[in-house]
């Protein structure tokens, strides 16, 4: 069987389990900040690693899948700005899937640095430019609560990212085997 | 403890369990985005009694969606709150015009009737969809809403993966359960009563384990499809699959009809709000 094929077999449940996981950890793991709908999310942690060893695809469609039921059965209906915003993260942390290089050894310290700078950024983009954004485009809501929301997500993802998300990374890598670490012996 | 935390679906014998998947998934979809982008209170008013009449006969007992209703208020009531504290003239902004309940427009904290029906609109459009994903969770069978989903043209890894995560997620949820349990009795404390940073390292102790066999399930499940030959073929037939009948023609008629007139009403109000104010 080709390899190719495998892969996208892996896409394909990792989506589902990964979607799975960041379901139970939205509705179950959430530490409160006290402003509405803005937790400390623990969910965000597991998304980079998701991405790192799945790709953009699997990463975009988990969390859009899982944010979307956790709205429905949290909320009732899901908030799609906030949905979509989510998604297109995801599909950012896929992106280093070939930087990071995770399935080739424990990370080095400047790939760690140069995540954590890449997922401010993301996440900046993401929570203070995208998200309110389309809340005032959709929704109509107040231009100065939307910001207030969004600035303060974006801090809170981007410590939720910087923390449980580089603590995944860094042991997930070590669980995998060096590249080149093995010689042949003459 | 936690069976009423998660709604799901539970087979009962009304008009809206017999409808297709496909038909409840394209109004629920079709009516949310209609409403969530329209800010005519009659209109929303409209879909608001239609939801709930619809939800009556559903057949929904109140037990089953108690808690979940809790939530959806106190999260409503915080936004509009919110709303409010940050934007108070926001409404007369809106429909240009000013009737004061208390204060004058130069006073931050001041209350107008436009302010107020802004704030009812906000209202009607956090709870109007409610009732519709209420009926949509709890009469769509979840294998069946993965066929609905490759019908209306969404690729079948997809729907396929949709499915996994519903599939997956009580499994999820049962590791979860057994991993805290474990952790606590080993004297991680999560619960309230504790400080934050101890809640913390609580959490991670839970969290690590659980996404790590979480990774381990992806392998196994990923190599049992792969012998069983998914994704083999360009399409793939779901057992589930039911054909359309007349009263899904006669319901997505319904749903047209409705998503049409919201339209007509944005020609005939001139944008998307309704004022009565003028």
């Amino acid at each position: 069987m080709s390899h190719k094929q495998n892969d996208s077999i892996q896409t394909v449940v990792a989506t589902g389990i990964g979607a799975a996981i960041i379901f139970v950890l939205m509705k179950f793991v959430a530490i409160p900040t006290g402003i509405p709908n803005t937790q400390i999310n623990v969910a965000e942690g597991f998304l980079p690693l998701l991405g790192a060893i799945y790709g953009p695809v699997a990463a975009g469609l988990a969390i859009l899948i899982g944010h979307t039921l956790n709205d429905f059965v949290t909320y009732g209906s899901p908030w799609w700005t906030w949905v979509i915003t989510d998604a297109l993260i995801g599909v950012a942390f896929g992106a280093t899937k070939n930087r990071l290089k995770i399935q080739a050894g424990a990370l080095s310290t400047a790939k760690l640095i140069w995540f954590n700078l890449y997922q401010v950024v993301v996440n900046f983009i993401g929570w203070v430019l995208l998200a309110p954004t389309g809340d005032i485009l959709v929704y109509h809501e107040p231009a100065k609560k939307v910001f207030f929301q969004g600035v303060t997500t974006w801090i809170v993802n981007s410590l939720s990212v910087a923390v449980i998300g580089t603590i995944l990374l860094v042991l997930y890598s070590r669980t995998r085997t060096k590249k080149g670490s093995l010689k042949k012996e003459r | 403890m936690n069976s009423q935390f998660l709604i799901g679906y539970s087979p009962r014998k009304t008009f809206l369990h017999r409808l297709n998947g496909s038909t409840k998934l394209i109004g629920f979809v079709a009516l949310s985005l209609i409403g969530m982008i329209t800010y005519d209170t009659r209109f929303l008013a409209g879909i608001f009694l239609f939801s709930g009449i619809l939800f009556y006969f559903s057949k929904i007992s109140y037990q089953e969606i108690a808690l979940v209703l809790k939530v959806i208020m106190a999260f409503a009531a915080l936004n509009l709150i919110m709303v409010y504290v940050f934007a108070p003239g926001y409404g007369m902004t809106i429909y240009g015009t000013q009737h004061m309940l208390w204060g004058s427009p130069q006073h931050y904290f001041n209350l107008s009737w436009e302010e107020v029906f802004y704030i009812f609109n906000l209202f009607l459009k956090y709870t109007f969809a409610v009732p519709l994903a209420l009926i949509f969770l709890l009469t769509t069978n979840p294998s069946e809403f993965a066929a609905s989903l490759n019908r209306i043209g969404i690729p079948y890894r997809t729907s396929y993966a949709v499915e996994i995560a519903l599939r997956y997620i009580p499994s999820v949820q049962r590791d979860y359960r057994t991993i805290s349990l474990a952790q606590q009795a080993r004297g991680y404390e999560i619960s309230k009563k504790a400080k934050l940073r101890t809640r913390i390292i609580g959490s991670a102790q839970i969290i690590l384990p659980l996404i790590f066999t979480s990774l381990d399930r992806i392998e196994v499940v990923s190599q049992a499809m792969e012998l069983r030959r998914f994704g083999h073929n360009k399409k793939r037939t779901w057992y589930l699959a039911q054909p359309f009948a007349l009263r899904d023609f006669l319901a997505l008629a319904t749903i047209a009809v409705i998503v049409i007139w919201g339209v007509v009403l944005f020609k005939i109000n001139g944008g998307r709000f309704w004022n009565p104010f003028k």
